[in-house]
């Protein structure tokens, strides 16, 4: 099982009981591999914010598990839950949530350091996190110097930082215009090629086209599912 | 639109044999409009014809096809101008067959019009996964490829915010088919069916 960065089995939240119970997820199960993209679509109130909640241990599951790089997360203690998250997940969010008194390239070391890392070492991390998603360049701008597009990179660099290899990414192009949604969707997609799992929750569905994979949910439940997309090549052979 | 106008364009640039023309008019619509050179040289003969292009051959000999150079006409050019500036109208575009489908998927008794929604969702959204690895392929850096592929992808994306936005109203319009008895209620929660 250990093949998976992260693995939903069977995962069901209920809030509240009785007759006002509400089913946000019913049974979903999804599992991602290591340089594989996902892409969960749904529209508002589908359960795919839950999903990506659960995914990431930020709310637990009322039936049924999650599993992130072999760990089952019910099983972990709340410190243990914590340092799994800290060291295996990174998020990226709607709203850019950089830390706007740090500049690029401390904002990105920063989950580094609180792991206990050497501030050297840390920075030396951030810096090659930020080469990966392209944007070394701008390691000593503050936030509010920077573009949207370009702090959802410097967000991106900052969730895949040291050894994390799973992001999880809430409608990372929320607030972005298309070309540069598209340029944080490639970042995404192009880090998934080099070895990280993504799961990536959206409803617009020229981004989940990115992903190998798209779930569809439906009032809680998964509805229908694409298979794996064949190779490049085949695809152009058929256009000419 | 015709291949006329794409022709028209071609030899905007600079006078071109029919082959050169196929080649290139394959080129800049990024190969999603496969020509032959039967169409192709058909093409010319009407341009020729109405005036908008002329041929220049070897000196002399008579005109043989794979030969001749085509020229645009300053006829040619005024009407490839009118063209470009003239926005393309809605009635330039072949009727939308899905549209009609899911209308009828309505109407017509025994059909699950939600079912035929969902299964032309997924089918769409494959179709995007497909275009979108096209584009991500480093090797295609021509401006008038991914300009076309962009228009695809687009295209595509509106069928399925459509597709979302009528599986909605479907749902909120009529109740699934066939209604649930209430005697099941209790064991929902264990049952794998998905509503409708």
């Amino acid at each position: 099982m250990t093949e998976y960065a992260i693995e939903l089995r069977n995962v069901t939240r209920v809030h509240g009981s009785g007759e006002t119970a509400v089913h946000a997820l019913h049974g979903v199960s999804l599992a991602v591999r290591p340089g594989q993209l996902v892409a969960v679509m749904g529209p508002s109130g589908s359960g795919k914010s839950t999903l990506l909640q659960l995914a990431g241990g930020l709310d637990a599951p009322t039936g049924g598990s999650v599993h992130v790089e072999g760990t089952r997360l019910d099983e972990l203690s709340r410190a243990g839950l914590a340092a799994l998250r800290r060291r295996s997940i990174g998020y990226v969010f709607q709203d850019l949530n950089l830390i706007p008194a740090l500049t690029a390239v401390e904002n990105v070391a920063l989950p580094r350091e609180l792991d206990g890392a050497k501030a050297r070492v840390a920075r030396a991390d951030a810096t090659r996190a930020l080469e990966e998603v392209g944007v070394e360049d701008l390691a000593g701008r503050f936030p509010d110097e920077m573009s949207g597009g370009q702090q959802q990179r410097v967000a991106i660099a900052r969730a895949l930082v040291g050894p994390r290899r799973l992001l999880l990414a809430d409608e990372p192009t929320g607030a972005l215009d298309t070309y540069t949604g598209e340029a944080v969707l490639k970042v995404i997609r192009a880090r998934c090629d080099a070895g990280s799992a993504g799961l990536l929750v959206t409803h617009e569905a020229r981004h989940a086209a990115w992903a190998d994979q798209i779930v569809f949910l439906r009032d809680g439940r998964v509805v229908d599912e694409t298979g794996v997309v064949p190779a490049p090549d085949t695809l152009l052979e058929g256009a000419s | 639109m015709s291949i006329k106008y794409g022709l028209l364009a071609l030899l905007e640039r600079q006078p071109m044999y029919g082959y050169q023309l196929r080649s290139e008019f394959e080129r800049s619509t990024g190969a999603t409009w496969p020509l032959n050179i039967g169409q192709v040289y058909t093409t010319l003969s009407r341009l020729h014809r109405d005036g908008l292009v002329e041929e220049s051959g070897a000196a002399g000999e008579p005109a043989e096809q794979g030969k001749v150079v085509y020229r645009l006409t300053e006829a040619g050019s005024a009407d490839l101008t009118r063209w470009f500036t003239t926005p393309v109208t809605q009635d330039d575009r072949p009727r939308d067959e899905l549209a009609i489908k899911v209308a009828l998927a309505v109407t017509t008794p025994g059909v699950d019009a939600r079912a035929v929604v969902q299964a032309q969702r997924t089918a769409t959204v494959r179709h995007l996964q497909e275009l979108t690895r096209l584009k991500a392929n480093p090797a295609e850096d021509d401006l008038a490829w991914l300009l076309v592929l962009d228009s695809m992808i687009f295209r595509a994306e509106a069928e399925v915010r459509w597709l979302d936005h009528s599986e909605t109203r479907l749902a909120r319009m009529r109740p699934p088919a066939p209604p649930r008895p209430a005697a099941r209620r209790a064991d929902e929660e264990t049952t794998e069916e998905v509503p409708g």
